[in-house]
């Protein structure tokens, strides 16, 4: 099966500057494919590039199949969210959305009614006369869509499109988008920088760092197997333990990496397990997190709200499974 | 620093007033604020409203005036008779080729102005952009006069441009177009065409820095985004850029259009003897005497650019303010 999006080797290169490193990277039609990774990682410019707003420095992309290089973004059958939404300020939201039809000389009556569909389709009839700055945030950020999807494209590439909303919307958004994504069967590339929004909405997820994909696979992989210290620190913020560590409960030299939620806090001196001391607490509802001072080694952990808690600066029992210290490929 | 140093701060929480005449002042501008914005504005107020338009109402108030023919003293009796005077053929063939004139140059600015004006606000950055605004604002700075000599020099006959063109091996195109009726004449100097070449250069800035400013408010992304959704180079120009640049181009056009229909010195030093608008005004207040006709021929530029602003307000130029 060919690839919906196909990089191989592909680099961008601003002056000195790699913000895109020899990337290959391929998605599968009809996936939901998110780009995390932190600012400056070169998640926005690889988004860039399938759009066709940069062009590689060197490498070939293909989509569905076809080389895509030199091909300028009005002739790639690719539509884009706007981190800011880019809504034409000049026309009404309906000539928005009917925008891209327009262009592509569909008649108007036509382009109307599938532009009143498209409104439909993100729960915004009945829009169409109001003017973009008469929306709120989330309104835009519907139309934006809408604008986007009428042209019914192959990939639809959204750059960090919720990045702008509040948590409450930007909750609904995602559930949104999801199951928008399902129904439609339209290729997904989605652009983050908030590892929970990669994780809850994605197949499949691309983590970035310094213009290069650290790791790709699918949430529970990212989350649960991280293959470098970046990833396990980046994603979830997992614990990340030296070799030395890892080495007496494991036997093995190598990073490894734990899940703030699989430790366990105990009173000290009743069990066999690490010794700690408690250096804060932070209160998040649900649960608690505990920064915890193991022997010059600052470690996380995840307790349920509610749970008895030691004081702050008291000495703790840390215990955890052995099966969920995980390993990582990292050279040590 | 340690913590109990930063605690043990020893100022009062309300610190005292600076005192004085200033600091007193300070205070009551602080809790009226109405007051401060009445004392900045009251001085401009006054210039606009007595200086300015109190002698535009002045100038009005005399175009209803007439004058006698005879002993050639102004009747001051409210009459019509000098607007009347206005459609004289002599008149109106000066007010339809000011009209005219002005006309050209303003569309021929904004097609000049907008793709200098489009590099400086997308591309020109830094160095460039400084230089950008070197280019533009330097002819400005050196006197008006001196540049129309200069451009009579260049369009001269002997002139650098007949020098140029000669050498080049291009003289008879510049000998076809100064044989047509009504643009030619014996040289560029004495033609409308270097009437029109000069104005489009004394006025092509003020049309480039308002089309600028304009563009350089359009977010770059909405370019992209057109071009995302399929816009071609050209769609996005007509459907995105220029409808956003737009106010822009009115802006710099009512500088053009206006400065060109009261100029008085461009047409009398390069061009042929027929007169403009500014000319007539000159001629009758000044040796005619005829005031009355001299405020009447100042009031058409005010009611023709009237009528512009509606007219391009109603074609929606303001919309995207």
């Amino acid at each position: 099966m060919t690839s919906a999006v196909s990089f191989q080797k592909v680099s961008r290169h601003f002056g000195s500057v790699r913000a895109v490193d020899t990337v290959d990277l391929d998605i599968v039609p009809g996936e939901f494919f998110a780009m995390l990774g932190p600012s400056g990682s070169g998640k926005t410019t690889c988004l860039r590039l399938i759009a066709g707003f940069e062009q590689p420095t060197a490498g070939s992309i293909s989509i569905f199949g076809e080389r895509a290089e030199g091909v300028p973004p009005y002739r790639r059958n690719v539509n884009t969210v706007f981190q800011d939404y880019a809504l034409f300020p000049h026309f009404n939201v309906l000539d928005n959305v009917a925008y891209g039809l327009m262009v592509k000389g569909v008649g108007k009556p036509e382009r109307q009614k599938a532009a009143e569909e498209a409104l439909s389709l993100v729960r915004l009839p009945g829009y169409g006369a109001r003017r973009p700055g008469q929306l709120s945030g989330g309104q835009r950020q519907r139309v934006a869509l809408a604008r986007a999807l009428v042209n019914q494209p192959k990939v639809l590439l959204l750059d960090e499109p919720l990045g702008a909303l509040d948590l409450k919307l930007r909750e609904n958004m995602q559930e949104e988008l999801k199951s928008l994504q399902k129904a439609l069967g339209i290729t997904f590339v989605f652009v983050t920088h908030d590892q929970g929004e990669a994780l809850s909405m994605a197949d499949r997820v691309a983590v970035f760092n310094d213009g290069r994909i650290m790791q790709i696979g699918t949430p529970e992989d990212i989350y649960q197997r991280p293959k470098t210290r970046f990833v396990a620190d980046f994603v979830g913020s997992s614990n990340v333990l030296p070799p030395d560590f890892v080495h007496r409960y494991s036997g093995q030299h190598r990073w490894g990496s734990l899940r703030p939620e699989s430790i366990r806090v105990g009173r000290a001196a009743k069990s066999d397990g690490v010794t700690a001391r408690l250096v804060s607490t932070n209160y998040l509802g649900a649960t608690t997190r505990l920064a915890l001072d193991a022997d010059g080694l600052r470690l996380h952990a995840i307790v349920p709200a509610g749970a008895a808690l030691p004081e702050e600066g008291e000495a703790v029992m840390l215990t955890f499974n052995r099966e969920s210290l995980h390993l990582m490929d990292e050279p040590t | 620093m340690t913590i109990a140093a930063l605690n043990s701060n020893p100022s009062p929480a309300i610190l005292p007033g600076s005192g004085g005449m200033r600091g007193a002042l300070s205070d009551l501008f602080w809790r009226r604020p109405q007051l401060l914005l009445l004392l900045m504005l009251l001085p401009p107020v006054l210039w606009l409203g007595i200086v300015y338009i109190g002698s535009l109402f002045a100038l009005l108030l005399q175009s209803f005036f007439s004058i006698d023919e005879f002993s050639g003293l102004i009747n001051r009796e409210f009459t019509l008779k000098t607007y009347g005077d206005l459609l004289q053929a002599a008149n109106l063939d000066i007010i339809l080729r000011t009209v005219t004139m002005a006309a050209l140059v303003t569309l021929a600015s904004a097609i000049i102005a907008f793709p200098i004006a489009y590099y400086a606000a997308r591309y020109a950055r830094g160095r460039w952009k400084a230089l950008f605004y070197l280019g533009i604002m330097l002819p400005l700075w050196s006197s008006y006069l001196v540049k129309i000599y200069a451009w009579k020099l260049i369009l001269a006959k002997e002139g650098i441009l007949t020098w140029l063109l000669a050498k080049l091996h291009l003289l008879w195109l510049l000998d076809g177009w100064l044989s047509l009726p009504i643009v030619g004449g014996n040289s560029l100097s004495v033609s409308f065409t270097g009437t029109f070449i000069v104005f489009v250069y004394v006025w092509l800035p003020f049309m480039i820095l308002p089309v600028q400013a304009a563009l350089e408010r359009v977010p770059g992304n909405l370019v992209e985004a057109s071009s995302d959704l399929g816009a071609s180079p050209g769609q996005t120009f007509r459907n995105v850029l220029f409808p956003l640049a737009l106010p822009g181009i009115v802006a710099g056009s009512i500088f053009t259009f206006s400065l060109t229909l009261g100029d008085y010195i461009i047409p009398q030093i390069i061009g042929t003897s027929r007169l403009f608008i500014g000319q007539a005004v000159y001629s009758q207040q000044g040796t005619a005497g005829n005031i009355p006709l001299a405020a009447a021929f100042t009031v058409v530029p005010i009611v023709i650019m009237g009528f512009y602003l509606w007219g391009a307000k109603r074609m929606g130029a303001f919309d995207a303010l």
